[in-house]
């Protein structure tokens, strides 16, 4: 059901086609990636945009996909779902891209995806971390790259349920992402050591820590361990504070995502040392492909690689791969495509789960450690834990997901 | 007990950062009544200038310190050049409209922040000597924040020493009671008013400056402080320093112990404060009630009697508006219904502001709950999408009817930031309230049924209530309701006299606003498919407030055209840069230069 269009850019249209001939056939396949490019998501999502770039300049130095081009449109979404509704209008309707990509925050991500599901287009979140994004709000247009927070919990749980910590406490931003990161990882912890207490939790609220007076609260609960997951700049003045209220003598930490150097480079050498988190020592990973990856990513922007970068790479090799197995860009045939879609990426091979969209992509499990050499805190001791580890069955993920 | 103490010195250093900044909102209002949103542009600067300096000086651990002064400095001086090439050329436009151009300067600034800086979070250098902690109590405490608390009753004192021992000090105190008569008497306003901008800079600059080694360096730090800013600025009374100290100590100190006692509700602590003590105290704790000696002199808010269009035009304006699904494309056909229901967002702003002399900082609220309403009728009540719609003002409009009791009884900046007070609980609410809101995750799914879906139907829909909503709004104003109502804004005085109920008859309006906010909040979420907690955020109540400024407050036309002129242009630019704050910055600043009264004023200037 699409309105009678103007004439005029109708008459346009035919010209190009007409003028155009044969070349009209390499026309380039427009993608859509929507993404908190300002304000809070742009640390992340700079970075991001630049694998997106090198992914498509390398897969057009090839030859592109099908023989076209691919070519990315980037819209900055205000860190607001209606502002990416919007964008997601625009980018399909107006400048007919193939399909949308993208999204940082877990409500942006909802939106399109909502969105994509009421308008039949496909949507590739790639970081948005919420679980109801591929379950309880799960459909067949949505499916994401990244592990999320269930995922991501249960990683961590699994290495802190052979400590001997017993009394836990947290702090989180006061988000589904903080509450649902804590919940996982709490859920499996007492699965894996019953006798588990929790002493406190905290949540602050997302961007405005005051965190002097949460950090005395703690250290008054006296845990055994700290569970975090804050990020971005609540989690630099908690560490500052943290750091000097003797916080991290007191307690084990445990923190989700901040052992990316999205989080931990800006500390710099004040980036505490022993925590137990997910992330991504790029400098270390040996996997196939990968060592050559990061010369190429520090050759062309002169800088070191955040997970964002590997994120936006992977993204659009997986887009490639998508419509490379479709045949075609419609979206019923791209639906389908992403249903087992299996990519090799630098990081190793992924697949994109049939049941609930969820791509099998993990994360790696370490300690932090500071490298003096570089200035910055980094992850020893890591371990690769692939999303199949930690993912329930695809039989059960079926359950989680809405019947339609 | 030891824990008690060191949350008490925790407290404390907090509340110094916001006497800092507040102080000099405080008093940069307090003499110029210019509610200056790039205060918290101003503190942000200065921490990424101080980054940058502590790093290029030389001088070893010196170099922190001069680069703190350094940075404060010249964030004054940048202050006082706002006030002599910005601010000084809208002072004579109608009151509050130098709003509109510090907003513009907060756009500017974020995206020149990221242009030098980078987004990347950054932290800055400890200070040298105050790196480290000392045992109080059992327990570390940070030196330097120590320092920190020592330094606030210094700021403090030389600030009393100022107003109190210097002729300059006595002509601020005098203008904050009554800048008329001290112009009157002689003394040059245009350099006290740059003097004080330059002073209430600095302190802007100092806090942000002394942020440095405590808190990550963000480019969304002016936001993050300015509301809280401003809370204090208003629980501590406007224009008072002492009373801006006396908020911060009660902020900072009720912020520790909210982490320990009520960590639930520690998201709205500080607005449920502010509201209790507007209530109790209409001024705020120090504040003195506001002496309208005079009528609002040259910047009268709205032409007595609005022009009315003829019927040619209204006919030709719909027949326009029923024509465009004929030729819009489908995605502008959806940008036409934003830009509706923002229309009836702003305009039943305008109703407040203009014929009401009543400005809302917290029209959000109404907004967002006309777009909650719909959702929660829609899905847990299970009503047909039509009844949800007609039944989701009307939710708008009780809560307007709850909140408007406690505001009407406040007048000016006091009623504006009560009314910010029940928005940001409002947002508390459907942010917290996972059951039935969906919390932060928002309620999706919130289509209009299929016979309605196709992108020209949904617009016809929208465009009718807009239509109603209008309507509303137009017969409110030209009845003997809204006349009164004006009589009211022009002098609430003679009004009483003749027999007027003021109260009721601003509550009155109160809830009619929030009714067309709520039609507004009801086409939108249908629009989008999901509603979330951030409709209901302090961001959003300022979208119609630079629409009706941008549009003109003096003209009925001025909220449609302001919400037209602002939509559009950010959908145009954001899809050609990174850098739309920047371009739509400048753009509102060109616009805010050339038509001091609104675009719809050019109209009126022409003809004067």
């Amino acid at each position: 059901m699409r309105a009678p269009r103007l004439p005029s850019l109708s008459a346009a249209a035919l010209l190009l086609v007409l003028g155009a001939g044969p070349a009209a056939a390499q026309a380039p396949i427009k993608l859509g990636d929507i993404n908190t490019y300002s304000g809070i998501g742009a640390p992340f999502t700079g970075p991001y945009r630049v694998g997106v770039e090198m992914a498509v300049e390398e897969i057009n130095a090839k030859g592109g996909v099908l023989g076209r081009k691919l070519e990315v449109l980037f819209r900055d979404d205000k860190a607001q779902p209606a502002e990416a509704v919007k964008h997601a209008q625009e980018l399909v309707e107006s400048d007919k891209v193939a399909m949308i990509t993208g999204s940082f925050l877990s409500n942006v991500g909802l939106a399109v995806s909502d969105w994509a599901k009421q308008n039949k287009t496909m949507f590739l979140a790639s970081e948005a971390l919420t679980e109801a994004l591929t379950w309880s709000k799960g459909h067949d247009h949505a499916v994401r790259i990244r592990p999320n927070t269930y995922e991501q919990g249960r990683m961590l749980a699994d290495k802190a349920g052979k400590m001997k910590h017993v009394r836990w406490a947290t702090i989180g931003p006061n988000y589904e992402y903080g509450k649902r990161a804590w919940e996982t990882f709490r859920d499996r912890l007492k699965e894996l050591k019953p006798e588990v207490q929790v002493v406190g939790e905290h949540w602050p609220t997302l961007g405005k820590i005051e965190p002097g007076p949460l950090v005395t609260a703690i250290l008054n609960q006296h845990p055994d361990a700290l569970y975090v997951s804050l990020f971005g700049s609540d989690w630099l003045a908690f560490v500052r504070e943290a750091g000097k209220r003797g916080l991290f003598q007191r307690m084990f930490v445990v923190g989700i995502l901040l052992g990316e150097p999205e989080y931990i480079d800006p500390l710099k050498l004040e980036a505490p040392e022993g925590m137990l988190v997910t992330g991504y020592p790029w400098y270390d990973v040996k996997t196939a492909g990968h060592p050559e990856w990061v010369a190429r990513y520090i050759k062309r922007g002169d800088k070191t690689p955040v997970l964002g970068s590997l994120i936006g790479y992977v993204t659009y090799l997986s887009v490639a791969e998508a419509i490379k197995k479709a045949g075609g860009t419609e979206t019923p045939k791209l639906v389908a495509a992403f249903k087992g879609l299996k990519v090799d990426t630098p990081m190793g091979p992924i697949t994109f789960r049939a049941a609930d969209g969820q791509s099998t992509m993990g994360a790696w499990v370490g300690t932090t450690k500071l490298d003096p050499k570089r200035g910055v805190g980094i992850m020893v001791n890591h371990e690769y834990v692939p999303g199949e580890k930690v993912l329930p069955t695809e039989e059960e993920a079926k359950k989680l997901r809405p019947a339609n | 007990m030891s824990l008690l103490f060191v949350q008490l010195l925790s407290g404390l250093a907090n509340a110094m950062f916001l006497f800092l900044i507040a102080s000099g909102l405080s008093l940069i209002f307090g003499v110029t009544r210019i509610v200056n949103f790039a205060h918290g542009s101003f503190y942000m600067l200065a921490a990424y200038l101080t980054y940058s300096l502590a790093a290029a000086l030389p001088g070893g651990p010196v170099a922190f310190y001069a680069a703190v002064l350094l940075a404060a400095l010249l964030v004054a001086a940048l202050g006082g050049l706002v006030e002599v090439l910005l601010l000084r050329r809208v002072y004579k436009a109608p009151e509050l409209y130098q709003l509109l151009l510090t907003f513009a300067l907060v756009l500017v600034t974020a995206d020149v922040v990221r242009y030098f800086w980078g987004a990347d979070n950054k932290t800055g250098p400890n200070a040298p000597g105050l790196a480290g902690s000392v045992p109080i109590a059992g327990q570390l405490f940070p030196s330097y924040d120590l320092a920190v608390i020592a330094l606030g009753p210094l700021v403090a004192l030389g600030l009393w020493l100022l107003f109190h021992r210097t002729r300059w000090g006595v002509l601020i105190r005098a203008a904050t009671q009554d800048r008329e008569m001290v112009a009157a008497l002689g003394v040059d306003q245009s350099r006290l008013f740059t003097s004080v901008f330059v002073l209430g800079s600095f302190l802007a600059g100092l806090g942000g400056a002394l942020q440095v080694p405590r808190l990550a360096l963000t480019t969304v730090m002016d936001t993050s402080i300015i509301v809280e800013a401003f809370v204090v600025v208003v629980i501590g009374g406007m224009g008072s320093v002492w009373g801006a100290l006396l908020a911060s100590l009660l902020i900072g100190v009720l912020n520790a112990y909210g982490v320990l006692l009520l960590p639930k509700i520690a998201i709205v602590l500080i607005f449920v404060v502010m509201a209790v003590v507007l209530v109790v105290r209409p001024w705020g704790l120090l504040g003195r009630p506001e002496v309208r000696l005079r009528p609002p002199g040259g910047g009268a808010v709205a032409a007595a009697r609005p022009r009315r269009l003829g019927p040619v035009w209204l006919g030709a304006g719909l027949i326009v508006l029923a024509g465009l699904p004929l030729v819009l494309p489908t995605f502008w056909m959806s940008i036409a219904v934003e830009i509706f229901a923002f229309a009836l967002f702003a305009a039943s702003l305008h109703l407040l502001m203009s014929e009401g002399g009543m400005v809302s900082f917290g029209h959000a609220a109404y907004f967002g709950l006309g777009a909650y309403g719909a959702a929660v009728l829609l899905q847990l009540a299970g009503l047909p999408m039509p009844a949800a719609f007609v039944a989701a003002p009307v939710v708008a409009a009780l809560a307007a009817a709850l909140f408007g009791y406690f505001c009407v009884r406040l007048s000016s900046i006091y009623f504006a930031m009560l009314t910010l007070a029940f928005a940001q609980i409002v947002y508390a609410v459907v942010h917290q309230w996972d059951d039935v809101t969906g919390g932060d995750n928002g309620m999706l799914s919130v289509w209009p049924p299929p016979w309605l879906a196709t992108p020209s139907r949904y617009y016809y829909w929208a465009l009718a209530a807009t239509l109603v909503g209008v309507l509303l709004l137009r017969t409110v104003t030209a009845s003997p309701f809204g006349l009164t109502l004006r009589a009211v804004r022009d002098h609430a005085r003679r009004a009483e006299a003749v027999g007027v109920n003021i109260r009721a008859l601003q509550w009155t309006a109160f809830v009619v606003a929030g009714f067309v906010a709520g039609i507004g909040g009801a086409i939108f979420a249908f629009l989008k498919g999901s509603v979330f907690p951030v409709y209901t955020e302090s961001p959003m109540s300022v979208q119609p407030l630079v629409m009706v400024l941008l549009g003109g407050v003096g003209s009925p036309w001025g909220p449609l055209i302001g919400a037209a002129v602002y939509k559009l242009l950010d959908t145009v630019i954001t899809r050609y840069t990174d850098y739309w704050q920047l371009v739509l910055g400048a753009i509102l600043l060109v616009l805010v230069l050339s038509f001091p009264r609104g675009i719809a004023g050019m109209f009126d200037g022409r003809r004067a």
